[in-house]
């Protein structure tokens, strides 16, 4: 065999000397191709076989776009406050050793094992107006169930996981010294966990934000309980999509599909994209 | 700034790490805290720093009482090992962070900070590394960098920890030099740990030996090569034998014989002799002399080696002899140590 002349072009980057590079990209591709693209890609066939002028009609309807609006505005919102006690849970579960500590962290991954329509269920009943919760809410005027703050409420219980659990290693990798070094350079605690800190857990942070936040607009089990579904109100995508099924309307909720997955995959794109230059800059 | 450590005493969780240690470091000083792992130097530094709260007693810089002090009062500059560089900030940044985080009046304006930093860029010969992030650095650059961000705050003392431990060896040589001309030029008062004695003999003005969570010697580096003052310091800074021996009315015994050296002031009984391998004489005849056969011979640079069994017990000792010395081809040599110590058997 003769070796090529090295010709100008696109071509693989040989990744190391150890083999396997195509067997590999083989496999996760024909692997991606058969769980990912195959179905997503019949979703898009079937929305395409409604025609543009129908697709734009469902999707400038003002009870999808309602309902898309709900979907990514509480997905967004829990995902925010996701991030910000999901990063204090992963904080103490990282630097503080008390008791209980293992049996808080266990807690976390509850979230993932429960069945959301228990959660749903659960949280319906802690919130309505006679629940729990609900009941000491009420007099403040405060109404959580059956409301898009019920979505949230909901959304939030969902998402703390995938929050803490990115945070939670990239945490303990954490330098000790590097505060340290910020601390005899004069920076108060404050300083320290803003300016030095907080940049190296962004990226983390970034991920946790945009796992929760899909997981929040995919979400169907627990939120339908909660939600109490008023059309216009507190009805979501998804349920949007199992009502037009029930109808046998199925391009129409192919076509609220195709349109979430646009959305989503844009938004996650953008993350990736993030993410991808920050690592640059770091390294 | 002098630096006084009085009577000091640290604890972690029961297990103590320093034993009631004092230092005196005088003002512009470089000095070395030298020893092997676990012997407490670096506990020492950090409570310098203020990393560190001592369970008993105090450090004072100057006349204040430091230890009363939180580690962003202290005012002084750490580098560490393993540099502890901000990874998402650029060098620049990196070196003007502890002016930036200061409050009010104290802190200089973003200009003044971007020319201090440039400024110290070039001292520690890195100029026109503003924009990079340390990733980008090797690790002779970082530590560079890490010190140029400790000494931007204008420490009142500089403290080092194991500075070029992560470091290759010709790197090594080539930053401690330069530490040391930084440290001529800015005169900081400078205190740096260290395990490597070369290292420390070569760059402090004076060495602080520990071992245990003790002191067991300071002194410039000639005093505590050439007049060691324990066992573990004879051991430690550079290589001694020892030989297990009896003292009889001021006369060293080996075993039966006379070693033919003189001890009047030592006690009489059991005691141990320390010798460095090249203060030996070798001797023709033996009255009065260690002997023994050659176990091992090997080449040091521009000497030879001799490792020596002596009496029954076979104790081995290390004697240095010319290259072309015809003892190391001989099966028994017999030699005294010209300088020497005794110390009691333990």
């Amino acid at each position: 065999m003769t070796t090529a002349p090295a010709k100008a072009g696109w071509r693989f980057r040989q990744p190391s000397v150890i083999p396997g590079f195509g067997l590999t990209l083989g496999f996760s591709l024909a692997y991606l191709t058969l769980i990912i693209l195959i179905p997503l890609s019949g979703l898009v066939w079937r929305s395409a076989a409604l025609g543009w002028t129908d697709f734009w009609a469902i999707a400038v309807d003002r009870r999808t776009l309602n309902a898309l609006k709900i979907s990514f505005g509480t997905a967004f919102l829990a995902a925010a406050i996701n991030v910000v006690f999901g990063t204090i849970v992963a904080w103490v579960l990282v630097r503080y050793r008390f008791p209980g500590r293992r049996i808080a962290d266990a807690m976390v991954d509850l979230p993932f094992a429960l069945p959301t329509a228990v959660a749903g269920i659960a949280l319906t009943t802690l919130y309505a107006p006679n629940g729990w919760i609900g009941q000491l809410l009420m007099p403040l005027g405060i109404k959580v169930a059956y409301t898009p703050l019920g979505i949230v409420i909901a959304l939030v219980f969902i998402g703390l996981p995938f929050v803490v659990r990115t945070v939670q290693p990239i945490m303990e990798e954490l330098d000790r010294e590097v505060e340290e070094a910020a601390a005899t350079l004069g920076a108060n605690r404050f300083q320290i966990i803003t300016r030095v800190l907080f940049p190296g857990l962004a990226p983390a942070i970034v991920t946790g934000f945009s796992l929760a936040f899909a997981r929040g607009v995919g979400e169907y089990g627990s939120v339908i309980f909660i939600a109490g579904n008023l059309p216009f109100k507190s009805e979501i995508a998804p349920l949007l999509i199992v009502i037009r099924l029930e109808e046998y309307n199925y391009e129409a909720a192919t076509a609220i599909a195709a349109i979430m997955l646009a959305l989503s995959f844009v938004m996650l794109l953008v993350v990736n994209l993030v993410q991808t230059w920050s690592r640059k800059r770091y390294g | 700034m002098e630096v006084r450590v009085v009577n000091v005493r640290k604890e972690f969780e029961r297990f103590p790490a320093l034993h009631d240690v004092s230092l005196d470091i005088r003002s512009g000083e470089l000095i070395a805290l030298l020893g092997p792992s676990g012997s407490g130097k670096t506990t020492l530094l950090r409570l310098i720093a203020g990393l560190e709260r001592p369970t008993k007693g105090a450090i004072f810089f100057g006349e204040e009482d430091a230890s009363q002090k939180s580690i962003q009062e202290r005012n002084v500059g750490f580098v560490f090992q393993h540099y502890a560089l901000f990874r998402h900030m650029t060098v620049a940044d990196n070196i003007g962070f502890g002016l930036k985080v200061r409050h009010g009046a104290a802190r200089p304006s973003a200009q003044e900070i971007r020319r201090r930093a440039s400024e110290l860029l070039d001292l520690v010969q890195l100029s026109g590394l503003e924009k990079r992030y340390p990733a980008q650095l090797s690790g002779g650059q970082r530590q560079r960098v890490a010190l140029a961000r400790a000494m931007a705050i204008e420490p009142k003392v500089l403290l080092l920890d194991e500075p070029f431990g992560a470091l290759d060896a010709q790197v090594r040589r080539e930053l401690r030099r330069w530490l040391r001309e930084i440290h001529d030029a800015t005169g900081h008062t400078t205190v740096f740990v260290t395990h490597d004695q070369e290292e420390a003999l070569e760059l402090a003005d004076r060495v602080v030996v520990m071992s245990q969570g003790r002191i067991e010697q300071v002194g410039s580096a000639d005093e505590i090569y050439d007049t060691p003052n324990s066992p573990f310091v004879y051991s430690f800074i550079g290589e001694s034998s020892s030989l297990p021996v009896k003292v009889d009315n001021g006369e060293i015994w080996l075993a039966d014989r006379p070693v033919g050296l003189q001890a009047p002031h030592a006690p009489s009984g059991e005691a141990l002799l320390y010798f460095r391998p090249h203060d030996v004489e070798l001797l023709d005849g033996c009255s009065g002399c260690i002997a023994g056969t050659v176990a091992a011979s090997r080449r040091v640079a521009g000497t030879r080696r001799v490792e020596l069994e002596i009496g029954g017990e076979r104790q081995r000792v290390e004697i240095e002899l010319p290259v072309d010395h015809p003892a190391a081809q001989k099966s028994r040599v017999a030699f005294r140590p010209t300088r020497w110590k005794l110390f009691p058997a333990s």
